[in-house]
């Protein structure tokens, strides 16, 4: 597929520090691309660069083939859904969707004909002459992106757009936006620290730290495969020791738990394994699992996400270890101790 | 032991008396007298009838009505200035400099409410005088020979006007930018507006409550101004405040000059109630 949006080696510096470093990376035409960081990573900064609100200091932006060095905002191929949206207060929902063409010095009928169908797809037959203002969180929103989807533009950013909803309408909001994208196929650029509305949405999520690309992947490489320490602490829960030092064939955590590791022969530093990677009563049988004993210090029930918080045995360490909720399990007591065993590829060492 | 519905009602009535009392005393009263004795007139007999002589007399009087329409055209020309001016300073406080630089800058531009219309209406009298400061300028570097004819002129009513009101608008309008989303700016850029779209599109409507505010307080100070048109405007530019105090204090006919009061309330009103209509305002979002 053709790159829609190519960002080579781009960088931004402020007065005193780095928002951005040498940040490169494509996006194909048609997906979903996410970037993920926590707040202060530099991911506003560079969506403001790609959308002309900032000027790159080192770099170029690419939009179809075409450098983008100095066209200004409005004139670039890109639209905007903005964190707090943005609507115009002083326009219904009809003006504030047309604001965009009307500009364009389109006809009546066209800009008529455009918001009509718009309005269909976003599923806000009807509110034409609503007040913004009236209008629930998720309505809102729907307008958002509708006023900047109307305009038909090569990519859409979208900042951190459902970070004001509450937690159910987001849920809802994430599977919609996702629909609605695979949908009509417009690129998106979606900006998140939300790992959840990433991993859901996207079709590549890049993780953002520092300024830096940590690593571009699929959620589920992300999730499976991460390629620094930082994306496995990041992406999802993880269980994380510090190692202490690597002996012949075992690594040992700070708190004195030994694992098995025959074929090693680089020195990690650290390690991380996923609460659900854990294997409760393995059988003696597989291959390449590690098989050792906790002991269960409280259940943290948290319905499909319940959690043992348990020690393993002979060591100061503590584990987080996902419970299913089926019948299998439902014999384990706080106190009591528990065969535990995990595949030596669900251990993540770095 | 009182229950909590007295109890309400005590607070209630405890708040509702100094409002009371202050409409009652300072508005309702004094009005009520100006109302009543525009509607008396002396007979030849000396003694006072009802009578609708003193409204007629503004109708009929051409004098009358002709400074009013004069004074009630100056007033909107006034705050239409005043918009003109005040509204590039107010995006510049609100939007431009920095919240430091912008509460210096305000305290500035409050300067010449401390010191009193009276004080500063001298002070342009002193700039635009024949032998004024400006005058004497201009003639020291040569660029005029005879002194200019700007004091007792409309120009220098229309200066004194404005340095009086200018200030009135500036405010609501300023607070009405500060809520302003800098993302509605950058939103509309985005969209493809130019910069003069986003101004007329975006900015004036959205700040639109505060600059009506703005418009009926600049207004209404205007057109019932008395110092800076006596002072400034000089024989030929008569306010229709000047009208109402010539009947007070020189005629000695309070009953015209209450009528004619009235008058000015009424029609000031009804113009304020006019502008609301054509600019689709509402009065109760006016401010917010």
């Amino acid at each position: 597929m053709a790159k829609i949006l190519e960002i080579k080696n781009l960088s931004k510096h402020f007065d005193d520090f780095t928002a951005v470093k040498n940040v490169d990376f494509s996006v194909e035409e048609g997906g979903f691309f996410s970037i993920l960081g926590s707040s202060g990573c530099g991911k506003t900064t560079l969506l403001r660069i790609i959308a002309g609100f900032l000027q790159e200091s080192e770099g170029e932006v690419i939009i179809r083939g075409q450098s983008m060095k100095g066209i200004p905002p409005e004139k670039r191929p890109v639209n905007i859904v903005f964190q707090n949206l943005a609507l115009f207060p002083m326009m219904n929902v009809r003006e504030n969707i047309a604001f965009g063409l009307k500009r364009q010095k389109l006809k009546a009928a066209d800009i008529n004909f455009k918001i009509s169908e718009m309005l269909e797809r976003v599923g806000l037959n009807g509110f034409e002459k609503k007040k913004v203002t009236d209008l629930s969180g998720g309505q809102r929103q729907r307008v958002a992106i509708a006023r900047s989807l109307v305009m038909n533009p090569s990519i859409l950013l979208l900042d951190e757009p459902l970070g004001a909803l509450d937690r159910k309408l987001r849920e809802h909001m994430k599977v919609e936006l996702k629909l609605l994208q695979k949908e009509i196929g417009t690129t998106f650029v979606y900006i998140t620290h939300d790992q959840s509305e990433a991993l859901v949405m996207s079709d590549q999520v890049a993780v953002m730290h520092d300024g830096q690309f940590e690593q571009i992947d699929t959620p589920r490489n992300l999730y499976k495969n991460p390629k620094t320490s930082f994306v496995a602490g990041f992406v999802g829960d993880t269980n994380r020791f510090e190692l202490q030092s690597t002996g012949e064939g075992a690594m040992i955590t700070r708190g004195g738990w030994e694992l098995k590791r025959p074929e090693l022969n680089t020195s990690p530093e650290v390690l991380y394994i996923r609460p659900e990677a854990f294997i409760l009563n393995p059988d003696n049988t597989i291959n390449d699992v590690e098989q050792f004993e906790v002991t269960i210090k409280t259940i943290l029930f948290d319905g499909s996400n319940t959690k043992l918080s348990t020690q393993v045995s002979g060591s100061s360490e503590e584990l987080l270890i996902s419970l299913p909720q089926n019948a299998q399990f439902d014999g384990i007591v706080e106190g009591h101790t528990l065969k535990i065993g995990v595949h030596r590829d669900d251990v993540k060492c770095f | 032991m009182m229950k909590p519905q007295n109890e309400f009602n005590f607070t209630f009535y405890l708040l509702i008396v100094p409002v009371l009392l202050w409409l009652i005393f300072m508005i309702v009263i004094p009005h009520a007298e100006l109302l009543i004795s525009s509607f008396l007139v002396e007979n030849d007999d000396g003694e006072m009838v009802v009578s609708f002589a003193n409204y007629i007399e503004f109708f009929s009087q051409k004098i009358y009505w002709l400074t009013f329409v004069k004074t009630a055209a100056y007033s909107i020309g006034v705050t239409l200035l005043a918009f003109i001016i005040a509204f590039p300073i107010a995006f510049y406080l609100t939007k431009v400099t920095t919240r430091k630089n912008a509460a210096f800058l305000m305290v500035l531009l409050l300067i010449p409410l401390w010191v009193g219309e009276l004080v500063t209406v001298y002070g342009w009298m002193v700039l635009l005088g024949d032998n004024g400061v400006i005058n004497h300028f201009l003639m020291t570097i040569g660029i005029i020979n005879e002194p200019l004819n700007m004091l007792y002129t409309n120009f220098s009513l229309v200066i004194g006007l404005l340095y009086m009101s200018m200030l009135f608008m500036v405010i609501p309008v300023m607070s009405t930018l500060q809520s302003l989303d800098d993302s509605l700016i950058e939103a509309a850029c985005d969209l493809g507006a130019s910069k003069w779209d986003i101004f007329t599109k975006i900015i004036i409507p959205y700040s639109m409550p505060g600059i009506t505010s703005g418009a009926i307080i600049v207004f209404m100070l205007v057109i019932g101004d008395y110092l800076a048109p006596n002072l400034l405007g000089g024989k030929n530019s008569l306010w229709f405040t000047e009208q109402i105090y010539n009947s007070f204090l020189q005629t000695f006919n309070w009953n015209e000059g209450a009528a004619f009061g009235f008058l000015l309330l009424l029609l000031s009103s009804g113009i304020i109630w006019l502008a609301l209509k054509v600019s689709g305002q509402k009065l109760e979002k006016v401010g917010t």
